[in-house]
Order: structure tokens, then sequence, then C-alpha cells
């Protein structure tokens, strides 16, 4: 017997049990259909589940890269315990730490200091009361990284001057009724006289994070707030990461310097916070895949029982196709033949449910991303989770169209002849 | 000989019981031979045509099959002989109903390491030996009995068998198609296709050339038709039943 002929013959049986299978199918359509109804679920889910989850982590993601994703917080806080009798006013950063921190931290590059306040601001006849105004160093505006839309930003001479100059934002402008371009006019703050030199865009956080709509804002040099309010204090301060790698090496280095020059011991607990955007995506990356894990572990139940109604249905499709089965085996079809049949019957029903459960995912999908204000605008579906569900669907007919076509192949084909 | 049954016995175990179905069988026949298998219900004529037909396996004793001994083998050689070597027809022809008639005759082929070239071809040319060239695509449920009956000869002889086994193969048929049908038969037999046939009807019997008679698990008899005693008496009291017939008398044999 030629090679060529060794390979056609298998194949030729291939491919009639493989179309043998299909006219199966097609000629249970409803029941195939509702037979596959688990798998087809088990599928849809596992495929809107992974597909939205990354979806919203895309989101979140992008929200913490909007953030800035090498930013670190600096906050003087009491530790747990202290805090019903100690004073905060207390451990609020000083200057001189911040300064500290700047000179001897390795790992960081820049430092800003925020000095908070809320004064009344007059322009015209127009008068806004507690407005948010925050003292900064020209640091902020390479950590924030918001853009100057007009003017310009602060520099080092504002800085050492304590001038009185600021910069406002959008809803500034309009609150007050100021130019558009307002570079130039003159402002009240807190009864004294400020140039405008520079307006900064509003980054807008979505609602998930607690942004909510704008407010009016006003930026003033670090040394020109503490000039305006000596009884202040630093609210907290940004450091910029080197590199987002450093960002252990930055929490140990700053934590260190603090607690030396607070002249804390050993047992004392630290007197302050020093929290890493990164951690956040670290900590919600780690949710998100556990998430993602747990919905799988449901859908495989799901996917257990699909599979269990596959077995069902075969064991009918045994049941009813014994004289057929029968009728094969007289003509001479070997029982690894038979078994093969069944097998790729279950297989091809578990593929379709499969193809089907990918459709239907799909359109949940299509349906999640236009969900209005769900942040699900970035849910697709990854080739991963694909050619996983795929892969399991055909695994399911394997495992539960065994014992059915075991059974099959394993009949008598006198009893199944004689089968009514 | 294409077929050689020695002391074949076959013995059914229902809990403690031994049911013997055959006790000793030997038989013989020879290429081209006719031959009808007869024999009451329980006479065993069922389980010699099972093991005739390798669908099953003696307990004890020999059956040679075209030179080849095959009571040892088992499962998938068993098949394989059965795919090679026999062409069965069924009383209730046995046919896939949603398989059209070429369909329906390629099926051996299917499972033939022979044939895998030209199955088509074959099925046609075995569709046109049986004379239903013009049937090829209608589905059974499309056809008549005796042509249904036609489809299934038709898949009996796709793959060329030694023999061809008929367990009542007219048993759902009309008298004028069961003829129709033994004409068939005694044409392929004229061309030199051995032929055994199951039946308990003794004129379908009589147009084999011998019968083979058991009896509990046991030959009884074996002659060729025109000797066979119990023929002869059927064939004369079935002259008498005619004559009366004639007569105007209402009996029937």
């Amino acid at each position: 017997m030629s090679p060529a002929k060794l390979l056609i013959g298998p194949a030729r049986l291939a491919f009639q049990t493989v179309i043998l299978a299909l006219q199966q199918i097609w000629a249970n359509k409803v029941r195939s259909f509702l037979t596959t109804l688990g798998i087809i679920i088990g599928v849809s889910s596992i495929i809107a589940v992974v597909a939205a989850m990354g979806g919203l982590r895309q989101s979140i993601l992008n929200e913490f890269e909007k953030f800035g994703t090498k930013k670190v917080w600096i906050d003087g806080t009491l530790p747990r315990e202290q805090r019903s009798t100690g004073s905060f006013r207390a451990v609020q950063l000083t200057l001189d730490e911040i300064i500290a921190i700047r000179e001897n931290v390795e790992s960081v590059d820049l430092v800003a200091p925020m000095y908070f306040g809320g004064y009344s601001i007059e322009f015209g006849g127009e008068r806004i009361e507690r407005v948010s105004t925050t003292g900064i160093w020209p640091e902020w505006h390479d950590i924030e990284s918001r853009e100057i839309l007009r003017g310009r930003a602060f520099n080092a001479i504002d800085e050492a001057q304590a001038r009185r100059v600021c910069i406002v934002n959008d809803r500034t402008i309009e609150e007050l009724g100021l130019n558009l371009d307002p570079v130039g006019q003159y402002v009240a703050l807190s009864g004294q006289r400020f140039l405008v030199v520079g307006v900064v865009e509003t980054v807008q956080l979505s609602a998930m994070f607690g942004g909510g709509d704008s407010s009016a804002e006003v930026y003033i040099p670090f040394s020109t707030a503490r000039e305006l309010n000596p009884d202040g204090w630093i609210n907290f301060c940004w450091a910029q990461l080197k590199d987002t790698s450093q960002a252990d090496n930055a929490i140990a280095e700053i934590t260190f310097v603090l607690r030396k020059m607070r002249g804390l011991t050993a047992e004392q607990p630290n007197t302050f916070e020093v929290r890493v955007i990164q951690q956040f995506i670290d900590n919600f990356n780690k949710v998100a895949s556990a998430i993602t894990l747990g919905a799988g572990g449901i859908v495989g139940i799901s996917l257990l029982v699909g599979g269990i109604g596959i077995m069902n249905i075969m064991l009918v499709s045994v049941s009813e196709r014994t004289r057929e089965i029968g009728l094969r085996k007289a003509m001479g079809a070997r029982p690894g033949v038979i078994l093969t049949q069944f097998l790729v019957e279950a297989v091809t029903l578990c593929l379709f449910g499969g193809a089907n459960g990918l459709a239907f995912g799909q359109l949940m999908v299509t349906g999640l991303r236009h969900i209005p204000g769900f942040p699900l605008g970035d849910a697709a579906i990854p080739a991963w989770a694909v050619v996983l569900s795929v892969g399991f669907s055909a695994l399911t007919g394997v495992v539960f169209g065994m014992f059915p076509a075991i059974k099959a192949a394993r009949l008598d084909p006198i009893v199944a002849l004689r089968h009514e | 000989m294409t077929i050689e049954v020695r002391g074949v016995e076959k013995v059914y175990r229902m809990g403690e019981e031994r049911i013997f179905a055959l006790r000793g069988v030997d038989l013989s026949i020879a290429r081209n031979e006719f031959v009808a298998i007869m024999g009451a219900s329980g006479s065993g004529k069922s389980t010699l045509m099972n093991i005739l037909g390798c669908l099953d396996r003696p307990t004890k004793g020999e059956y040679v099959l075209a030179g080849r001994p095959t009571h040892r083998l088992r499962g998938a050689s068993l098949a394989r002989v059965r795919n090679e070597q026999i062409g069965f027809v069924f009383q209730s022809f046995e046919l896939l109903n949603r398989q059209s008639a070429l369909k329906n005759v390629m099926l051996p082929l299917i499972y033939s390491r022979k044939h895998w070239f030209g199955a088509r071809a074959r099925a046609r040319a075995a569709l046109d030996k049986v004379g239903l060239s013009n049937r090829m695509g209608h589905r059974p449920n499309q056809l008549s009995g005796g042509q249904r009956q036609r489809v299934a000869i038709a898949r009996a002889l796709v793959n060329e068998p030694s023999i061809l086994l008929a367990d009542e193969p007219t048993g759902n048929l009309d008298s004028a198609t069961s003829l129709e049908i033994i004409g068939l038969f005694k044409s392929l037999h004229a061309e030199g296709q051995t032929i055994v046939i199951v039946t308990h009807e003794e004129d379908i019997a009589g147009h084999a050339l011998r019968i083979v008679r058991l009896r509990d698990g046991r030959i009884l008899s074996d002659h060729p038709t025109a000797n066979d005693p119990i023929h002869r008496e059927y064939l004369r009291q079935a002259a008498i039943h005619a004559e009366l017939a004639a007569a105007g008398t209402e009996a029937r044999p």
C-alpha cells in the first residue's frame, strides 16, 4: 500500500465523520441548540467578563496615567493610635523637611509642596469667597504636567521674590468675568493686587475618582502664599520618581529622611505617610486578576453543567441510533471508528456552542461598550480568551462525549440490530 | 470451500444456567453454492447465521471463512472480516433514511481499507447490477419495499464479499415482490455469487439449490433441494391445494 493511500484513507474517514456529525446536528437543530445552551451561556459570560475587566482596567489605568504614574504623595499625619489625642498641626511637613527630601533622596527628581488657603478673590464687581488658592513651587508644573494655555508658568524669580502673581483656570475666568485672555489683568486676592500671568488647563478626573464639576482654582507662588498667611501649613507634598521602578526605593529613602529629621526612635511609628501611585496600580491589577479568575471559576461550573447536558444528549443519541450503530458495525466499522464518530459529534456540538457563545459574548461586549457613563468604552475580547474558550469547548466535548462514545463503541452488533 | 464449520458449539450463560444454542454443527459450503438454512425459532439458525456472519464467535469449534480461520478473532479484526468477506441482507433492510441510495450503498466502503478509491463508481455499478441505476439519488423513504431491499442487496455486494448472507430477505415483502428479489438472488448466483439465505418459508427455501435444516442446535438434514424429503412433501401438498383451489374449493395451504 502506498503512503499516499495510507494517509488519504483516514483523512476521508475523518472528513466523512465530521460531515456525519454536522448532518446529525442539522437534523436535530432545535435539540442541538438547546443542548449547547449551557456552553453558549458559559462561553459568552466568560467572554463578557474578561472583556469588561479588560475595559475597566484600561480606563482605570488611563485615569492613573492622567494622574501621573510617577507621582509620590507625602503627607504628615498621626499614627492611628495617636489620632484622638495628638496634634495634627505638630506633624505637618516643614519646608526644611521638604528641602531635605529634595537634597537627599536619590530616587526622586522633583519635589513640590502644596500650601493651601482659601481667600476671597475680586474682579470688577464680581467676588468669590474662599476660592481654592494653592501656593506652589515652579516644580509643580513639571510634576502635574498640566498645560499652560495662555501666558506663562511660574519661575524661580516669582518664588524668590514672592511676587504677587497668579495663575488661574477657566472656571475662575468664567466666574469673575475676566477676559478670555486674562494675562495682564489684575485681580484682588485677599485684598491684595495680583497680576494674572497665566491660565492653566483644568484636569477633570472621572466621577469614579471623585472628580465632579470643576471649580475655580488659583495658584500663587509658594513664598507668596506663606507671606499671605504665615500661620498656614504645607498640606502635603508631591514628589516625582526618576523612574516607576524606583517606587520602593523612594518610599524607603523618604521614610528614612523624615524619620531621621523628626528624631523618631525605632519603636516609634511614622508620623507621616508616603504613597506611590504605582502601588495603587499594582493593587488594582491584583484585584482585577482575582475578579477575572473568580469569574473564570464560576464560568467553569457553567461549562461543567453544559458538558453534562452534552453527555445527556449524546446518550440519547446513542440509544436512538442503536440500530444504526449495529448496522455500521455489521458493515465492518471497527469499535474505534464508532468511538471517533460519537466523539467528533460531541466535540462538534460543543464547538458549535462555543462559536455561538463567542458571537453572543461579542454582542454583550458591544452592548456594554455603549452604556453611557460606564467606564467600559475600551472593552474588547482579547485573542487569548477566544483561543481559550474554543479550546475549553472542545475539551468539554471530549471529556463529556467520551462516556457515550465508549458506550456506542462497545455495543454488540447482534443486540443493537435487534433493538427496537 | 468458502465456508468450513467444524464442531461449532455456542453456549449462553444465563446466571447459573447454561443454554446450548448450537450443540456441535459441521457444515461446508463451496464457492458459488446457493444454500437455504431453515429451522423453527429456537433451532439455532439465528445463532449459526451470526457466527457465519462473524457477528458472533463460537464457544467451541472452528470456523474457516475463505481459507482463513476466524473463530479466534475479535473486535477490530472481526470487523475487518465482516467488511471484506460478508455481505449482509436483513429482513427490515436497515437502510439509513437520511442518506441517498448511493450513499447507503457506499457505507461498507467507508470502513474498507481496500476500496478507498472509486467508492462512488463501485456503488453506482452495484446499484446498476440490481436494476436501480435510475434511483441512485432517492432516499429510502422515496422507494418501494422491493426497491429498498434491492438497495440493501447492492450494499451487500459493493465490497465483493465471499458470501452473501441474507436473513429472511423477503420477510417484509409481498409475494410478487418476494419473487422479484428471489429472481435477483438467482441471477447473482448465476454470475458466481455464493449465497446463504436464512428463512423459515418453504417456498423461498425451494429456490435455493440446497437446504440445511436445524433443530435443537443440531443439523437435522442437509440435502440438495430436489432430494429434500420435507420439501418434496411440501411441494406435493401445495400441488393438491392448487388443484383444489382450481376446482373452486376455498382451501388454502
